[in-house]
């Protein structure tokens, strides 16, 4: 499938360095948690969640997404997708509960969204650094309960989302869905380990992405071999015991480097 | 059991080089639940290469285009995927290499043979990547003096994958073949771009790379038919194949084992699935062997 064209039709300001883009083609089958491949034409082709079945939510943090930022209204960029392996939906008598750290919100918005529509009883744990970068508060809040930590307890408890978990009695839950920065994912992941709920979560990796479509073997993590990109993003805790979650990641050229 | 310039293989379909063959842990992924008889590695050089830009691959109605561009974590980098993928995986695993000379090749080899590959592809026919691939493998002198480099310094089999970007593929093979290859493998990708017409760019980072998938099938069928004639050493097919049929196919032109690439797009498990499609074959036509395949429509006048 070649790139479709997308027209960014709104820009919203989610925090400082995190804008939302919403664009005039509608994924109607997209899953939460599924990625596009993002055609900043002339630069690059980089992964990003749907944050809606019309958006996706970029921190800008290198070349493409700064590229991204200078974009307005009216202007266009290439998609290919959605892709990949979403999270898996609650029934209606399930509790769920999402982490969130930082721009890990935005596949698990819509998957908030989602698990509430179908009628499962949502709680949500969203970490950022300070009350500024807290994104998609709100969205979260309308599908149930929200607990926020801050690292410099600017609002809600300071600390990580860690601090929260570890005060929730977690066996009450009947999924766990779980997005954010690798380190706060990767302990997260002995928390839930600890706590033996390992098999109920799932989480949204990230490792860098070259075909997008599982073909080239670039986002392979070990010691599965599964592709981040195709048999992933979203694995369960179970699949990632023993694998490289936070402790080293691939660069473009297959080298590893340390988390 | 199935013989291949040496090489003991369960069955006769490898996974092609740059397919999954980034870690050991996915090359082990492919042959232990994709049952590939033997695995090629992704084309490691002398030095890390982060590729060409993205978009590198792409999915078109006809097959694939892809520009990755060699990225590799150079062969210190590699050694340990390698390792993981020869202590795990249970089948031959051949490392695919590539450089800008001779030289450069036999570097690479030497340096990855601790990781005691069963054999060594030289990639001398990446249709995308300045100085390397095809550039060495469209000259017939370089391609001999290449083969001849790497066969000098290690002591497992040598197979040389052929470019089909080339007026005439059968001199390429035949220099390969004087150089000391064991077997050649045809064929690389076939050159090739797409546009974007919303806004005109051309759609891959690199502006141009390689078709591969269905698209390139016959091309391949015609590459092989024809080296199967010019040469002594066995030929290994690989260009389009995703199905039994396929690959009986590319038997009968010649090859003596193909390889698969862009159709694990479709299912892990292709190997499989296409060496129980060529053994249930085999049995309704009464064949006693899968070799009594290899080369059959040359016989057909
Ligand atoms: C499945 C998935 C979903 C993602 N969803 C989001 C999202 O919703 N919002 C968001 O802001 N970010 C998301 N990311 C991360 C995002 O892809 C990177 O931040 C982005 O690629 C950076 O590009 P850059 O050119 O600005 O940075 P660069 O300067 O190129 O690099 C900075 C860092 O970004 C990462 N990166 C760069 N290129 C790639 C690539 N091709 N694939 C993967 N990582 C890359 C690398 O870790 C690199 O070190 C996601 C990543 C993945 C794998
Ligand atoms: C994503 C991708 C990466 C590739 N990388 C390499 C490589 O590193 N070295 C190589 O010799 N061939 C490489 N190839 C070519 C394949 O090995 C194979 O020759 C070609 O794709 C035709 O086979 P297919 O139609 O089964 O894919 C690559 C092909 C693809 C699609
Ligand atoms: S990015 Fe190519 S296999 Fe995942």
């Amino acid at each position: 499938m070649l790139p479709l064209n997308a027209t960014i039709v709104k820009i919203n300001e989610e925090s400082p360095s995190v804008r939302t883009f919403f664009f005039d083609y509608q994924f109607e089958t997209m899953k939460p948690g599924q990625f596009v491949m993002v055609w900043v034409r002339g630069v690059d082709e980089i992964p990003m969640g749907l944050s809606s079945k019309n958006s996706i939510t970029v921190q800008r943090v290198g070349e493409a997404t700064s590229k991204l930022f200078e974009l307005k209204e009216g202007d266009s960029f290439g998609l290919r997708g959605p892709f990949g392996v979403g999270f898996s939906l609650p029934s209606k008598e399930e509790k769920t509960l999402i982490v969130a750290g930082g721009v890990g919100s935005a596949p698990l918005a819509p998957y908030a969204e989602a698990a509430s529509a179908a009628g499962s009883e949502m709680h949500t744990v969203l970490g950022a650094r300070s009350e500024g970068d807290l994104i998609f508060e709100e969205r979260f809040a309308e599908a149930g309960n929200v607990y926020i930590s801050t690292d410099d307890g600017s609002k809600g408890t300071k600390g990580f989302v860690t601090d929260v978990l570890s005060r929730l009695d977690l066996s009450a839950y009947d999924r766990i869905a779980v997005c954010g920065p690798e380190i706060m994912m990767a302990s997260v992941f002995r928390l839930l380990e600890d706590r033996k709920v390992l098999a109920k979560s799932e989480f949204s990796l990230h490792r860098y992405f070259k075909c997008g479509i599982g073909v080239c073997g670039a986002c392979c993590i070990d010691r599965s071999g599964l592709r981040v990109c195709r048999d992933g993003p979203v694995f369960s805790g179970v699949q990632l015991l023993d694998s490289e979650l936070g402790r080293y990641t691939r660069d473009a050229s297959g080298r590893r480097v340390k988390i | 059991m199935y013989t291949l310039t040496g090489l003991k293989l369960e069955n006769p379909t490898i996974l092609a080089a740059g397919v999954l063959g980034t870690t050991g842990a996915s090359l082990c992924r492919v042959a232990r639940q994709g049952r590939a008889g033997a695995v090629v590695t992704k084309s490691i050089g002398p030095a890390p290469k982060t590729g060409h830009p993205n978009p590198s691959m792409i999915k078109l109605d006809c097959g694939f285009l892809n520009a990755m561009g060699l990225p590799n974590p150079s062969y210190p980098g590699f050694l340990q995927e390698l390792e993981t993928a020869k202590k795990d995986s249970d089948v031959p695993v051949i490392a695919s290499i590539f450089g800008g000379s001779p030289a450069e090749f036999k570097e690479v080899a030497e340096g990855l043979l601790p990781g005691k590959p069963d054999a060594f592809e030289l990639n001398v026919s990446c249709p995308h990547a300045e100085g390397y691939g095809a550039a060495i493998g469209s000259n017939p002198c370089l391609v001999e003096a290449v083969t001849a480099a790497v066969k000098d310094v290690v002591n497992v089999p040598v197979w040389v994958k052929l470019t089909p970007n080339v007026s005439d593929i059968t001199c390429i093979g035949n220099a390969a073949e004087s150089g000391g290859a064991d077997a050649v493998v045809a064929i690389n990708t076939v050159k090739g771009m797409a546009i974007d017409i919303e806004s005109g760019y051309p759609v891959l980072g690199n502006r141009s790379g390689g078709l591969s998938g269905k698209a390139v099938k016959p091309v391949a069928v015609k590459c092989v038919y024809d080296l199967y004639t010019a040469l002594e050493i066995p030929v290994i097919g690989v260009g389009g194949i995703s199905s039994w049929q396929d690959a009986v196919e590319m038997m009968m032109a010649g090859a003596a084992a193909v390889q698969i690439g862009s159709a694990v797009y479709d299912r892990l498990d292709i190997f499989s699935e296409i060496s129980a499609g060529i053994e249930t074959f085999l049995q309704r036509k009464g064949y006693s062997d899968v070799k009594e395949l290899i080369g059959l429509s040359h016989e057909m006048v």
